[in-house]
């Protein structure tokens, strides 16, 4: 005990300078931290949205609604392929995730097959069984169509919070469809939820004529326009869609009223000047997620391949909707299946809340601990002090996320990180009381309490090494602060203070321990 | 120098195991009566289980709770709950989870807010939808479930099986208890809670491995002594450590409790009760489930024998 190697002290010191040059940055004030010079290490922790304030969505990829859509696209344009290939066809329908259809006359189906190759999309396989052409997504097809979806789907959502500018967004895949959206800082995020759940889909059709008369011809379709509500009957197939513009702006009219300029690339260019110049004088209509903007008459042929959408817009929704035009349309709609959003103030309280508690706590071990344990007390103190610092800047140099229950655990970690001191201590009081001499007693205390200490951290870690695999957002920051607090309080109890014991021992050289 | 206190007397000798028999009813009838509870009255489930939407709200002057509550009342969300939170300034509002899939959610936070009008400050808006709910529900089952196993075949491996088995027990003990208590005062359960009862697991079991540690040195060191005057004499010698590592987490756990805000209440609180019911369980379940353990059960060869002899020389 009188010896305590000099390696051993070396390592001491040296962890416990690393660990307070790593912790110092989260301890500055931010201001005071920035304006110190570049060579100052500047890793803080990273405070968790229920500190900083932000929100956290989990989103959904309607992945459903894609295979249905999808499908009934197959079932439109197999019938067209097959009209205009003029092959017979019975009992065309979706069952499951294909489309099925029954040819008439078993010698076409090799015509077929080819007429309806064009119709495939992504995933999709096409198989004849006799005179039976099945369409459809196999397994596969599927995991590779989800796959697919949810990457534009993340691609889409950056690009539309990046078109704001300030915010740091992480955007991360969660299980097969799902999207965490982990938004820090934000401040109005029923706009941030808007913008995100807008479809942005913008299409072009032909307008037929008058809506809501008479059934609807299966390649047609009814859309409300936006302001009205009137139902005007479309074409189902669009003109030109929104994934071929390359530029969307808010602008002015020449009334003066905010309009939005748009730009295709050389495929929507020339698509949509076919379009218009075989159909001078008719209506095309402006889609918008199942909403007609607007259905202006084409007067000339648009061949430039830039247009205007005109609508009821304010300078606001048009410049909304130039971004969102210019940052995609989601492949398929999302919705929010969990929501946590903290404002700053509350994140800033529970800061507070969070160092006051540690505070008193703290002082309150301090004080226990000198009561009960007398210059041992002090010693394991300081080591407890050092503990809360070697958490810090662990938890800083692991770019680990501090969080409300993280504070927790912190504060749960004091009580318990102390315990290790409380076993060898009374352990020693032990020996002292069996007639061991002062110094023995101090070895015996620390030998035979370290195996209780190992077998009681272990079975600490095993239930919060649980917590941190299952538990989620701020539940993982209390394991993770927990995790680090207690592995560290086994080298601070044991080590530190048996440094600063074997100093205190070979300086003063006792007959009795004050304990 | 002044003279450390010694909160627990040396040489004290309580014969803890005489009240064996009406501990181990005791502990039976509260898990009895917990599970009950549980049957009876259930959890007071949060949004994170419950599904559903909870905003705190904070408003420039004391809002009138009544008013609020008839006005919200009036959208026709179902029961809504308020309560001031923290500062009589700050309200909860709690709704249920909306019909309508995963969208109706948030178009019913919108209507909230859209009634609630102006110069509200809006510091926590969560929704969990169903499907996120019943995860949440299945991981944390998963995670106490494992837990619990995991620290078993530690306690097992490193004991032996009646030191894991009793260990075990008394965590079922205290685990249940503590959800017990939750049902009883119709605390809220959510997230947070499942955390607080993960951690009583593992500190119920710190306590009891404390405890076996003793036993089992006791054991190998007087190989004739009676079970019963060896857990007693073991929880004797360890009373001291036991009661100064309860009372210095209990401190901390207090400061959270009083200083640590009021999201955190409910969590501290049943770190309270676990600390004190993982601390009890350990010498009147734990402990006292030994006493028909058979000395033959410690393997008293190699390391027990280095130790018993050691501790020969010592007992003198």
């Amino acid at each position: 005990m009188l010896h305590f190697p000099t390696w051993k002290t070396a390592i001491v010191l040296i962890v416990l300078l690393v660990g307070t040059v790593l912790a110092i940055p989260s301890l500055m004030p931010r201001a005071t931290l920035d304006a110190m010079p570049s060579w100052f290490p500047k890793q803080t922790v990273t405070l968790g949205l229920d500190l900083q304030g932000g929100a956290h969505l989990l989103y959904e990829v309607g992945m459903d609604k894609l295979v249905a859509e999808r499908l009934n696209n197959a079932l439109d344009d197999t019938r067209a392929a097959l009209r205009k290939a003029n092959i017979g066809y019975t009992d065309l329908a979706i069952k499951g995730n294909t489309v099925t259809v029954t040819l008439r006359d078993a010698g076409s189906v090799e015509t077929a097959h080819d007429q309806l190759k064009s119709v495939l999309t992504e995933g999709m396989e096409l198989t004849a069984d006799g005179s039976t052409l099945t369409i459809g997504y196999s397994e596969t097809g599927l995991t590779q169509l989800k796959q697919r979806t949810v990457e534009q789907s993340i691609e889409v959502i950056r690009r539309r919070i990046d078109e704001t500018g300030t915010l740091e967004p992480t955007i991360i895949r969660q299980g097969e469809d799902r999207i965490v959206v982990q938004v820090p800082g934000v401040t109005d995020v029923e706009e941030l939820k808007s913008r995100l759940n807008a479809e942005a889909k913008l299409t072009f059709h032909m307008v037929q004529g008058e809506g809501g008369v008479g059934a609807v011809p299966p390649t047609m379709m009814d859309l409300p326009e936006e302001d009205s509500g009137q139902l005007l009957r479309v074409e189902k197939r669009a003109l030109v869609a929104g994934e071929n513009l390359v530029d969307a702006q808010q602008s002015f009219d020449r009334g003066g009223l905010p309009v939005i300029t748009f730009k295709f690339d050389s495929v929507g260019a020339r698509k949509f000047g076919d379009a218009t110049s075989k159909n001078v004088g008719r209506r095309f209509a402006i889609v918008l997620d199942n909403k007609i903007i607007s259905a202006p008459v084409i007067k000339d042929a648009i061949l430039g391949g830039s247009g205007i959408i005109s609508g009821n817009f304010t300078v606001e929704s048009a410049r909304d909707l130039a971004l969102l035009l210019r940052a995609g349309a989601l492949p398929a709609p999302l919705t929010v299946i969990e929501e946590r959003t903290v404002g700053a103030d509350l994140g800033a309280d529970s800061i507070e809340a969070g160092k006051l508690a540690c505070i008193i706590g703290l002082a309150g071990i301090i004080v226990a601990m000198i009561l009960l344990y007398g210059i041992f007390g002090i010693f394991a103190n300081v080591a407890l002090i050092f503990n809360g610092i070697l958490t810090l800047g662990l938890l800083a140099a692991f770019g680990a996320t501090l969080t409300l229950p993280g504070i927790a655990a912190i504060v749960l970690t004091l009580g318990m990180a102390v315990d290790a001191n409380v076993l060898i201590l009374e352990r020693v009081r032990e020996e002292v009381r069996n007639g061991r001499s002062a110094i023995t007693a101090m070895e015996f205390g620390y030998r035979e309490a370290l195996g209780t200490i190992v077998d009681s951290h272990v079975t600490t870690l095993i239930s919060t090494l649980l917590l941190f695999l299952l538990g989620s957002g701020p539940i993982k920051g209390f394991a993770v602060a927990l995790l680090i607090g207690v592995s560290i309080s086994l080298f601070t109890a044991l080590m530190v203070t048996q440094l600063m014991t074997s100093v205190w021992l070979r300086r003063t050289r006792p007959k009795l321990l004050p304990l | 120098m002044w003279k450390p206190i010694h909160l627990v007397p040396p040489n004290t000798r309580i014969d803890f195991m005489r009240w064996h028999r009406f501990t181990f009813a005791l502990a039976v009838i509260m898990t009895l009566a917990s599970v009950g509870l549980l049957f009876v009255k259930g959890l007071n489930f949060g949004i994170d289980f419950a599904g559903g939407i909870l905003m705190e709200v904070r408003a420039p002057q004391q809002p009138d709770l009544a008013d609020l509550r008839g006005r919200l009342g009036g959208l026709g969300f179902g029961e809504v709950a308020l309560q001031t939170f923290g500062d009589p300034n700050t309200v909860l509002i709690r709704l249920p989870q909306q019909e309508g899939g995963e969208g109706a959610q948030q178009t019913a936070i919108a209507k909230v807010r859209a009634q609630l009008g102006s110069g509200w400050d809006y510091r926590r808006t969560e929704t969990v939808g169903p499907k996120v709910g019943s995860e949440l529900v299945k991981n944390a089952v998963i995670a106490v479930t494992l837990a619990m196993a995991g620290i078993f075949v530690y306690v097992w491996i490193r004991y032996a099986w009646q030191f894991g088995m009793n260990a075990l027990l008394a965590m079922i003990h205290d685990v249940v208890t503590t959800i017990g208590l939750f049902s009883l005062f119709g605390l809220q359960f959510d997230l947070a809670t499942v955390a607080a009862v993960l951690t009583v697991a593992g500190y119920s079991v710190n306590d009891k491995v404390v405890v076996f540690d003793r036993i089992r040195f006791e054991m190998r060191r007087y190989k004739t002594m009676p079970m019963s005057d060896v857990v007693n004499l073991s929880v004797n010698e360890t009373l001291s450590r036991t009661t100064v590592t309860a009372g210095l987490t209990f401190i901390s756990v207090l400061a959270l409790y009083l200083f640590g805000g009021a999201v955190l209440h409910g969590f501290a609180l049943a770190l309270m009760w676990g600390i004190f019911i993982g601390t009890y369980s350990s010498i009147c379940i734990a402990a006292a489930g030994l006493l028909n353990l058979r000395h033959s059960r410690i393997r008293g060869d190699g390391e027990g024998a280095k130790e018993a002899g050691k501790g020969a020389t010592r007992g003198a």
